[in-house]
């Protein structure tokens, strides 16, 4: 289980000339274990397919190494590396019905007949693309092509599977149902994939570890969990979560055994210095401005709270999202019982120290979280 | 559909009649021109009525044409061989040497690519008399004029543009990833080229090669200075039926529908293939 899946290492990638272009991913390091889920999640531009493309051999690598089952392959062609994939596009080829494209890809391996109808009508099943098998990518829909396409990338026997976004076209209970599928044909046989997303739900759901990236950079890189509970900086704090984290700029003070955090608008949190431990309370006695984040889930209406105004109050079948003015911007707080709140009714507030994030003002890394440094 | 009135139906009725006339009138006329004799077609007020004759096809297939001044020689059918095998040759050595340089083109982007394509494109911007000149001498010093060689050489200047950049465009519109899904599932990328890119621009290749195809046919000027009689095609032949004793309407015309004949044929078969590509061609999801 411990032998790495993939390797990179320092890994550049410019586009144009290098260290002149544009560094569409910077100094990236990453290690795979064989049997890993890993998503790598970001917004449009993040460098996510970038990288992807490195590791399937579509696009150079500017510096560093890339190494696929202890095999150094950023220098061979796409066809040496042994790793399959789904495009984002499809990317099925038109002149060949839908088995016969999921069957293509058996083709170097050189498989008896029955061997390859037994795979594609298991992997169809899975995918529930029976019924489309035998027509042409162009009579079927978006989401049955990239089922397909995605089909076609599993049914292979390769030491890596990358996935470009491979549920994006599908409606949302397929993708739920297929997701669970998924994962647990990829454990079942155990195999390594990479995924690509910007859906965090999907990241969350399919992925074992996920690589948040931004700005080719890689923010952070940890179980679903640890980037929820923990995040690493202020991009990966808002960036996971939904609805986002509440961001706000505070000063911190403190006095006769008590630490406040002023907010603008003359608002103050204001909570026991034992609610944090020792070393946090250093470090944030150490700092004059902090910005502190709070997960909606973890603002509490309560009587004795902070004052906030209510401006929006939507019921979503299954919760409540409630937004409210307050220190001079906006808290989101979810609930999940339905609440009657007219707009522009008075709220109080409050939030638990063992639920507060604090960043660092200016380079954004993490402080603490709750009780404990980051 | 929608509803249209009786008026429109006439009006476009009419409209394209019109335009059917105007275009098919020419082949029409030299169609029927091609069964009469020069006295036939001479006379004034032309007839539509006439008694059809062979006599222009037996000359030009027989290489015997009767005059007013005695009977005269003529290599129409060496020249209509000339013009096939010229016109062939020439499409398959672009098609051969074009195809892979578009394939690079739209997919190797390298220094200078755009720069090599447009000087490519850009012989044809020149008017071939200018060109003509300097490459008569060149091609008498090292002994390709009047040579088969030499004039299918030249004849690149024609069809290779032509083909590299049509057929560029196609390249360019099949997505790359198809290509790549292709490669990562382990074929090397010339066995891509040929089963995937090949076959999907295959429309794309065949308009470019039949457009080059009538090019080709239809060239006149290099083959004039370059050719002598015996390796000249039927544009240039032609020429022989302008005699000392008149010009020979009817031969001309015989010789039209002859020469017509295999680009029209060809261009019958392959529209019929092009539209069979186009609508299988849904490359895009």
């Amino acid at each position: 289980m411990s032998a790495s899946a993939l390797t990179i290492s320092s890994v550049d990638k410019f586009y144009g000339p290098i260290d002149r272009g544009v560094h569409a991913v910077q100094k990236l390091s990453i290690e795979i274990a064989k049997g890993e889920i890993i998503a790598l999640l970001g917004s449009s531009g993040c460098g996510k397919t970038s990288t992807l493309r490195m590791i399937a051999g579509f696009e150079e690598v500017s510096r560093g190494e890339i190494s696929v089952a202890g095999r150094k392959v950023h220098k061979l062609p796409p066809v040496k590396r042994n790793v399959a994939m789904a495009f984002e596009g499809y990317s099925l080829y038109p002149p060949l019905t839908v088995r016969e494209n999921m069957a293509f890809a058996l083709k170097a391996a050189r498989l008896q007949k029955s061997e390859v109808d037994a795979k594609v009508a298991s992997i169809a099943k899975l995918l529930e693309i029976e019924d489309i098998l035998d027509r042409y990518p162009s009579s079927v829909s978006g989401g049955q092509q990239q089922r397909a396409s995605l089909g076609r990338a599993l049914i292979r026997d390769a030491d890596l599977h990358l996935l470009d976004e491979p549920m994006g076209q599908l409606e949302p209970q397929l993708r739920a149902v297929l997701r669970g599928r998924i994962k647990h044909f990829i454990k079942e046989r155990g195999l390594t994939a990479i995924l690509v997303t910007h859906d965090q739900t999907e990241a969350n759901a399919l992925a074992d570890r996920i690589a948040v990236m931004e700005g080719g950079v890689l923010q952070q890189f940890d179980t679903p969990q640890m980037i929820k509970e923990r995040p690493a900086n202020l991009f990966t704090g808002t960036f996971v979560g939904e609805p986002p984290m509440n961001v706000f700029e505070a000063f911190v003070g403190s006095g006769a055994g008590r630490i406040n955090l002023r907010l603008p608008d003359g608002l103050s949190l204001d909570y026991d210095k034992d609610a944090f431990s020792g070393p946090v309370r250093e470090a944030l006695l150490n700092r004059e401005r902090v910005i502190i984040g709070i997960r909606p889930y973890a603002v509490r209406r309560s009587k004795d709270g902070v004052p906030a105004t209510v401006s929006a109050n939507q019921w979503l079948g299954d919760q409540t999202h409630i937004a409210a003015d307050f220190a001079g911007g906006s808290l989101v707080l979810v609930e999940h019982d339905r609440t009657r709140l007219e707009l522009g009714a008075p709220i109080n507030v409050s939030i638990d120290p063992a639920n507060l994030h604090v960043f660092d003002q200016s380079s954004g890394n993490a402080i603490s979280h709750g009780m404990e440094l980051a | 559909m929608e509803h249209t009135s009786l008026l429109e139906r006439v009006l476009r009725g009419i409209a394209l009649t019109l335009v059917v006339v105007f275009f098919m009138f020419p082949i029409v006329w030299i169609f029927m021109m091609s069964f009469q004799t020069n006295e036939m077609i001479l006379r004034i007020p032309p007839q539509l009525v006439f008694e059809p004759t062979l006599a222009n096809y037996t000359a030009l297939i027989t290489g015997k044409l009767q005059t007013a001044a005695g009977t005269l020689d003529i290599a129409f059918m060496r020249n209509l061989w000339n013009s096939i095998f010229l016109s062939v040759t020439s499409v398959a050595v672009a098609l051969l040497l074009g195809v892979p340089a578009a394939y690079a083109f739209a997919r190797h982007k390298f220094r200078g690519s755009e720069d090599i394509a447009f000087t490519l494109l850009s012989f044809r911007f020149a008017p071939a008399l200018l060109v003509l000149l300097p490459l008569t001498l060149y091609f008498q010093k090292l002994g390709l004029a009047n040579t088969y060689f030499g004039l299918i050489w030249v004849y690149q200047l024609i069809c290779l543009p032509l083909i590299l950049w049509i057929v560029r465009g196609y390249f360019e519109d099949i997505p790359a990833d198809i290509e790549y899904a292709y490669r990562i599932a382990g074929h090397s990328w010339f066995a891509t080229f040929r089963k995937i890119a090949l076959p999907l621009a295959g429309p794309g290749i065949a308009a470019a090669g039949l457009l080059a195809f009538i090019f080709a046919w239809n060239n006149f000027v290099f083959a004039l200075v370059l050719a002598s009689a015996d390796k000249q095609p039927v544009t240039v032949g032609a020429l022989a039926f302008i005699t000392s004793s008149g010009i020979q309407y009817g031969q001309i015309s015989a010789a039209i529908v002859l020469s017509i004949t295999p680009t029209l044929a060809l261009a019958l078969y392959a529209q019929r293939y092009l539209v069979e590509g186009l609508s299988l061609g849904a490359v895009k999801g």
